[in-house]
């Protein structure tokens, strides 16, 4: 148990120093990459609750793809510090509210309603698959969330095509379709040379 | 029905198969490699490398200071001094040929109304130090002595295409 | 306490026991690239370095270049991002070789026999990227970082053709787990699961090509157009990671290709009256590895074979093309599985 414990707290550690550094550290490219170790840390603590299939799930979805898009993004930011400060006593109100809010909300979950032995997590045996629960439940009992998900999910990818979809008039498109299907008779025309004919 | 014809083929890959087909097939044929320093390819009889002075059959030297050669030198290599010999002919007593600035043309050879500077077949050479790339009067000719067998038998046979 | 230590050193014996042979196998496949491609283009390719003054076909060679890589001086470039600048390589590495944790090498030969394998491969296979990025990232250089901007789209758009292509694998084996995928397959050459599932076999094929920067699809490398893409600014041992995880990432592509598409290491013959039972005695990880060989020489042919892809065309082929293949091969397959297709799905 102790061994157990010891990578709990190791992991633990990480994952809340790289949340810190998250909002912490100047530069937007170490704040997503932070970002990223955080989710990882995140996937190890689930591993050791058994959760295997949710934490290769948050690697393959937030850090191999949703994070990769976001450095991609932000790497090609030129952020300009001073403008950005600039706002920051007219917004600070809002901010400052926003945060008691949260603050207020998440103590009194933590604090008073949080019973801690309720979720002490089961132990389960080599031949328990996580993955096998997980699809039992998401196809059963919650098919019909799920598939509203998916529906929802399929608008934002549409609305945001749609939204940022823009045919340039100026702008001249390749078709590889019709370069791939180009044939030689359609490009070169054989003339007989009439000197060596006659 | 080009259509679909295209479609299949471009379903099943055939074009990249048939590439692939090619590349195959050449994993097998002989290699035309020269593998160098064991097997030398052919040289021909007007290849143009190293500079040597060449010398009569009687161990005279050939060159006799005319300077046509210096003066056709596209990139300024050659450079010469000349003095009255004690039997009163006119000789060099300064051949040098800078192998750095010099473009192995052939000028050189071309413009020399005795055949006394001529570029051999050697190719194979190096420097070690600065200066080493200014062919002196005695490099040259010692060049000259060394492979003036081989070095006649090119000429002899370019001959009859000149 | 002891039980835990004699437990740790046996797991290191036995990871040491997967690397060795593997980095040997990425030394000599950099051996086999330069023979091969030499051979396809009618040269000869290095013959010169063996050992102890024998020549042997040139085998020394990545033993000699590995160690001029040691000794080559870690150039940093100007304002690079010297931290990250380190981390990248060891990012690029560190999956392609964790990854091989699940890798099975025959029945119950298998580091960690875990359940959801498939999707440990997938999520470390997806992580690979962060090295190019960031490499490209931290030099301060427009050519890796023009690079790393390609290389981060293209592996997001293969990685779902790659995903998608995995989801038709465990849904023909009922399992994640990749001892089961072999097994599933078992009943000879006609069961293994390349028949069926033949189009996502070869969108496995394509993405993994794809996700491992290799020709047609290296355009994060692209020579002819920003000298060497992300790792320009890179020397020395640094950039000899980089290499090592390509070629790590390689072996691994084919091998998982064996396993979920070629029956893993169950023989050829199998079932075949007279041939099957007189090569029953040939153990299971033999056919794993020359399956994988035929694989690995595969990636080299093309290299030698395709000129590299235009990047728009990169991004047609995996969105317009890659994906809606495998779309319509998962439904095809979810019908024959209800259907009880014989002989895989009976």
């Amino acid at each position: 148990m102790g061994f157990e414990k010891i990578i709990f707290y190791f992991f633990a550690a990480i994952l809340v120093v790289s949340a810190l550094r998250v909002i912490t550290v100047r530069n937007t490219v170490h704040a997503a990459l932070f970002l990223v170790l955080a989710f990882f840390t995140t996937a190890a603590l689930w591993l050791m609750l058994e959760a295997e299939f949710l934490a290769m799930t948050l690697v393959l979805v937030y850090v191999g793809a949703v994070m990769v898009l976001f450095l991609f993004v932000v790497m090609m930011l030129d952020i300009d510090v001073s403008v950005l400060r600039a706002g920051f006593t007219r917004y600070l109100p809002v901010g400052a509210t926003v945060a008691v809010v949260v603050i207020i909300e998440m103590s009194y979950f933590l604090l008073g309603g949080f019973d801690n032995s309720k979720f002490t997590p089961v132990k389960h045996g080599v031949e328990y698959s996580n993955t096998r629960a997980i699809g039992n439940v998401l196809y059963t009992d919650y098919l019909f969330v799920f598939e509203i998900a998916a529906v929802i999910l399929l608008l934002a990818i549409v609305a945001a095509i749609s939204l940022t979809l823009r045919k340039r008039k100026d702008t001249r498109y390749q078709t590889p379709g019709n370069q791939v299907k180009v044939r030689k008779s359609d490009r070169i025309r054989i003339v007989k040379d009439m000197d060596t004919e006659s | 029905m080009s259509g679909l014809t295209h479609f299949i083929k471009s379903m099943t890959l055939w074009e990249l198969l048939k590439g692939m087909r090619l590349t195959g097939r050449y994993l097998f044929v002989r290699k035309i490699t020269i593998q160098y320093p064991e097997e030398k390819t052919p040289i021909s009889n007007r290849f143009r490398g190293l500079h040597a002075l060449r010398r009569y059959q009687n161990g005279e030297e050939r060159c006799i200071a005319c300077k046509l050669c210096e003066a056709v030198c596209p990139a300024l290599a050659i450079t010469i001094d000349s003095e009255e010999r004690e039997d009163g002919t006119r000789r060099t007593t300064r051949y040098d040929i800078d192998l750095f600035k010099c473009i192995f043309c052939g000028f050189c050879e071309e413009a020399c109304p005795v055949d006394s500077i001529v570029e051999t077949q050697i190719y194979e050479y190096h420097f070690e130090n600065r200066g080493e790339q200014i062919m002196t009067k005695e490099k040259l000719l010692a060049i000259g002595d060394k492979y003036e067998e081989q070095i006649a038998a090119a000429r002899t046979a370019d001959a009859r295409y000149r | 306490m002891y039980e835990l230590a004699y437990d740790l050193i046996i797991i290191l014996l036995k990871i040491f026991a997967i690397l060795i042979p593997l980095m040997t196998a990425v030394a000599y496949l950099t051996y086999a690239e330069r023979r091969l491609i030499g051979f396809m283009q009618v040269r000869i390719g290095p013959n010169r370095v063996g050992f102890f003054g024998f020549r042997m076909f040139g085998l020394g060679q990545p033993i000699a270049d590995a160690v001029k890589l040691m000794f080559k001086e870690i150039v940093m470039p100007a304002e690079a991002n010297r931290y990250l600048f380190v981390i990248a390589p060891i990012l690029a590495i560190a999956p392609a070789l964790a990854a091989w944790a699940v890798v099975p090498f025959g029945d119950g030969l298998v580091l960690a026999d875990i359940n959801a394998g498939l999707l440990y491969i997938l999520a470390l296979t997806s992580l690979g990227v962060y090295g190019v990025i960031i490499a490209g990232w931290a030099s301060n250089s427009k050519y890796a970082f023009l690079g790393a901007m390609r290389s981060a789209a293209q592996i997001v758009s293969y990685e779902i053709a790659m995903g998608f292509a995995l989801v038709g694998v465990l849904m023909a084996a009922h399992s994640l787990n990749l001892r089961e995928i072999v097994l599933q397959q078992s009943g000879g050459f006609w069961h293994w699961y390349w028949l069926p599932l033949l189009p996502l076999f070869m969108v496995y094929l394509i993405s993994g090509v794809a996700e491992t920067n290799r020709a047609p699809f290296d355009v994060a490398e692209g020579e002819s157009e920003i000298v060497a893409g992300f790792h320009v600014e890179y020397s020395g041992m640094l950039f000899a990671v980089f290499f090592l995880a390509e070629y790590a990432n390689i072996i691994l592509i084919s091998m998982l290709t064996v396993l979920m598409f070629w029956g893993g290491w169950l023989s050829p013959f199998e079932g075949i009256p007279l041939l099957g039972a007189a090569t029953a005695w040939i153990p299971g990880i033999f056919w794993l590895v020359m399956k994988t060989f035929f694989f690995m020489f595969c990636f080299l042919w093309f290299r030698a074979t395709f000129p590299r892809y235009r990047y728009d065309q990169i991004m047609r082929l995996g969105w317009k093309v890659l994906i809606p293949v495998t779309i319509v091969w998962l439904v095809v397959l979810a019908v024959a599985i209800v259907a009880k297709l014989p002989p895989w799905f009976g």
